[in-house]
């Protein structure tokens, strides 16, 4: 099952890429895990979670097809 | 009596008329930050009739500012920023009053200057000086219109709208805890591309419009996303955050917000095996597992399990020992110890490997 990730921001710092597709991944947590054991440098990022552009406050079951994004603060002006 | 030919444009709009534009000449906006994003939301706040506008900054007009700061000249370099906004703002509508404050906002003077205005805007490009508006808005009950960038990509919502029942969403709920002193992400000398805060202060100024008329559908309750490379924007639906609770007055006026930038490479020291099952032994060393709960296999030699993803704000929860921090490989518990490093300044270990050093070791 297909996740489409989305990381705004200085995010791409810690991926290189903006946009991942990832399978196998049936929860928001398990993502997590998932990318931070890929991306070693998310761990210390901060920001919160979408998925199919709805904040998330806690663990949510994936579906094929969603698509999670990961936004950081910015603080520039 | 309003000098109706200026505004004419938008009074004939279908809804706006006499009615709103009355309301936006009695209204007074707080704009904090005239810059990059301040700027180009005076400009056209000024524009559009706003009564009163207060204009908060105590920096100077730097060269650098000029290829995004396009109300400032050469000639403005060394001036304050505050004081020459106000000067050529005069020039384009002397009608409209303006206040100066030539210094920065402080928790000192946040809730004097911010409680006599009706909305604020918040160009400024600092964590503290965002969480000072956003905390000092809350206990105030104001209205702020947040904008941000970060290189490529800005970001654009309207918090704190007392008007609905039970409590408003503020910028908290995104990001509950500020950022502490060594995180990277505190530092935005990344770069804009310059006409970027020029779009996203002019969004701001759009939302500050519709607020004080009371016309349009504003961004409350969504953060907007703009990506001026890619040409792409990307909306999200927030959500009040479960643990956000209201701050009391002397709390923000005792509250440090002057986290600076600070590198955040601690250097953390790498314990192996044979010195991670001797630390086991110490009474006063406390092992801290940061896996996320559903990893396995389980323990029972850690002290405590906080996963990476909620270390964050737990770390006042962690006695002041001697901490060795856990993970599955040895990365992220690095990533945590610089965290407990920088924020509590513990001894803090990591182990080298992880756990699965440690049972490929045991097993043999």
């Amino acid at each position: 099952m297909a996740i489409e990730i989305l990381f705004f921001g200085s995010l791409t710092d810690a991926t290189t890429v903006g946009r991942l597709i990832v399978e196998d991944v049936t929860d928001t947590d398990q993502l997590k895990t998932y990318l931070m054991e890929r991306y070693p440098a998310l761990c210390s990022a901060r920001y919160f979670v979408a998925v199919n552009q709805r904040m998330i406050q806690q663990t949510e079951s994936l579906q094929p097809g969603d698509i999670v994004a990961l936004m950081p603060p910015f603080s520039g002006g | 009596m309003l000098n109706n030919e200026r505004y004419i444009r938008q009074m004939i709009l279908p809804g706006f008329g006499q009615a709103a534009q009355d309301k936006l000449r009695a209204a007074k906006v707080l704009i904090i930050g005239v810059g990059g994003l301040g700027c180009p939301a005076l400009q056209y706040l000024v524009g559009a009739g706003v009564g009163a506008i207060g204009l908060m900054d105590g920096d100077t007009v730097s060269r650098s500012n000029l290829h995004r700061q396009l109300l400032f000249n050469e000639s403005d370099i060394g001036k304050n920023k505050a004081f020459v906004a106000a000067e050529k703002m005069k020039l384009l509508d002397p009608e409209i009053s303006f206040l100066v404050y030539p210094f920065q906002l402080s928790n000192r003077n946040a809730l004097d200057y911010i409680g006599a205005y009706d909305i604020v805007i918040d160009g400024t490009d600092n964590f503290a000086a965002k969480y000072m508006i956003n905390d000092a808005c809350v206990l105030l009950h104001k209205t702020f219109v947040y904008g941000a960038v970060s290189r490529y990509q800005g970001q654009v919502s309207v918090f704190n709208v007392t008007a609905g029942k039970g409590r408003s969403l503020n910028y908290r709920d995104l990001f509950p805890v500020s950022p502490a002193r060594g995180e990277i992400q505190s530092c935005e000398e990344a770069g804009v591309i310059g006409v970027l805060p020029g779009i996203i202060g002019t969004m701001q100024a759009a939302e500050a419009v519709k607020l004080l008329t009371g016309l349009g559908e504003t961004l409350y309750g969504r953060l907007y996303n703009y990506d001026v490379w890619q040409a792409r924007s990307y909306e999200i639906v927030l959500s009040l955050h479960p643990d956000v609770t209201e701050i009391d007055q002397d709390s923000f006026v005792q509250a440090d917000y002057s986290f600076v930038c600070e590198d955040g490479d601690e250097d953390i020291p790498e314990i192996n095996v044979r010195e991670f099952n001797r630390l086991l032994q110490e009474p006063n060393v406390f092992v801290l597992d940061v896996r996320e709960r559903h990893e396995f296999p389980r323990i029972d030699f850690s002290d405590a399990q906080i996963p990476m993803s909620e270390l964050q704000a737990s770390l006042e929860t962690l006695p002041a020992k001697e901490i060795c921090v856990i993970c599955h490989q040895g990365i992220r518990s690095v990533y945590a110890a610089q965290l407990i490093k920088t924020r509590r300044n513990l001894p803090v270990y990591s182990l080298k490997g992880g756990l699965t050093a440690y049972f490929n070791q045991q097993g043999i």
